[in-house]
């Protein structure tokens, strides 16, 4: 969709100002918004890409004035509710009313380390051979589905030309709304800036996005 | 915020869904374990080990993975080598992917929209920003993170460091020199 998070190229948000020998966390709550969202994660009911897509759904204006983990507790508590797992009634009354769905499993503490160490990998094997190869120029698509897709604005109806073919991974676009992990081979694709930015883009600037090949058709 | 994050913990535990333990163990991986120390010595390995060097280019899962480094938002990594003629730089325009299992949580400013829409289209205005100038003919390529790849650059050795040993090395391998908006630290002369 073409929200908020769809960044590249925006202006007006001023400096980076990167903040020197910066804290892990700037605030306790922090802490506990990064763990109750791994852990509400672990509960299995959906999945990364429906998460960024809860994330990427806020809307621009709440958006944009909250700081990335208030992003994170806005979306969970938006995936728990789709859920089942909470309800209106209970985060204003701040304490559980009744149970909700049965979750398919809950992280122990004891399992942490060995569930942070697995990770989620997300490559699956693709049954047919690759439709591009190394070398190839390809356009990208100039899409703009309102729900989720990994294919930002900037990098649409492009020409690159394919770097690397990655594997096969787990598509976001069908993933993300419950529809199949419907794997795809990702490739890593290259612009030159002035194909993305035009006049005055830096010659010596070159960009790359990861693709799924569904985003690419041979140029 | 705090309360509404106290709140939304409160209802999950009392409904069993999550475990306080559990996020406290979470936090603590994060602030004690998992950091660009990892990275740091991915990328001194990688100065010293030509085989370790040629393995990271060829898969750096593995080559990772055989430090122990692996795991949440590492799953399948990329590493990425500066050159005198190509800079490296790392940015998630769509979201806040960073590659955890070698740098730890992200900082503010690499998931926050100054960064995410700058990197993309003024590189070197973003570099400046970290006083990072480069000479006007070096070449930058930005990696977008859009997919499943996490990507970590592995800056240029430091002039000065010939003999230095791995665990030396590292101490200079900076955080932002592993995302590309900063260098390797340059020896202080005795």
């Amino acid at each position: 969709m073409n929200g908020p998070q769809d960044l590249g190229g925006q202006m007006g948000f001023g400096p980076v100002n990167p903040e020197k020998d910066e804290p892990y966390f700037h605030a306790a709550w922090e802490k506990r918004a990064l763990g109750l969202t791994l852990a509400a994660g672990a509960i299995g009911h959906w999945n990364i890409d429906e998460s960024r897509h809860a994330r990427e759904s806020l809307h621009p204006a709440d958006y944009y004035s909250s700081s990335y983990y208030e992003i994170w507790t806005k979306a969970l508590e938006i995936l728990l509710k789709r859920h089942g797992f909470v309800t209106d009634a209970e985060l204003k009354d701040a304490h559980s009313l009744g149970k909700g769905t049965e979750p398919k499993r809950t992280l122990k503490a004891e399992n942490v380390a060995s569930v942070l160490a697995k990770g989620g990998p997300c490559d699956r094997p693709v049954e047919v051979a690759p439709r591009f190869q190394v070398g190839d120029h390809v356009k990208t698509r100039n899409f703009n589905p309102e729900t989720h897709t990994r294919l930002p604005r900037y990098a649409r109806g492009k020409m690159g030309i394919v770097e690397a073919m990655r594997g096969g991974f787990v598509l976001p676009d069908s993933n993300a709304h419950g529809e199949g992990e419907n794997p795809q081979y990702v490739y890593t694709v290259v612009f030159k800036a002035d194909e993305i930015w035009g006049e005055g883009a830096d010659p010596t600037l070159t960009v790359s996005i990861d693709a799924w090949e569904s985003y690419l058709e041979l140029a | 915020m705090a309360a509404r994050v106290r709140a939304l913990e409160t209802i999950l535990t009392e409904k069993g869904l999550v475990d306080p333990k559990a996020i406290d163990a979470i936090v603590e991986t994060y602030e004690t374990k998992v950091g660009p120390r990892n990275g740091a010595r991915v990328v001194a390995k990688a100065w010293v080990d030509p085989e370790f060097n040629a393995w990271l280019k060829r898969d750096a899962t593995a080559a990772i993975g055989s430090l122990s480094y692996s795991g949440r938002q590492g799953e399948h990594m990329q590493a990425v080598f500066n050159t005198d003629e190509t800079h490296n730089l790392v940015v998630c325009t769509l979201c806040s992917c960073y590659p955890w299992s070698v740098l730890g949580l992200p900082p503010v400013w690499y998931k926050s929209p100054p960064y995410r829409s700058r990197a993309v289209i003024d590189p070197r205005g973003v570099l400046a920003e970290f006083d990072l100038v480069l000479p006007e003919a070096t070449s930058i390529r930005v990696w977008d993170s859009t997919a499943e790849l996490r990507y970590l650059v592995i800056p240029l050795r430091p002039e000065g460091t010939d003999g230095w040993n791995e665990e030396q090395l590292a101490e200079l391998v900076t955080r932002d020199s592993m995302i590309g908006t900063g260098l390797a630290r340059v020896p202080e002369v005795a």
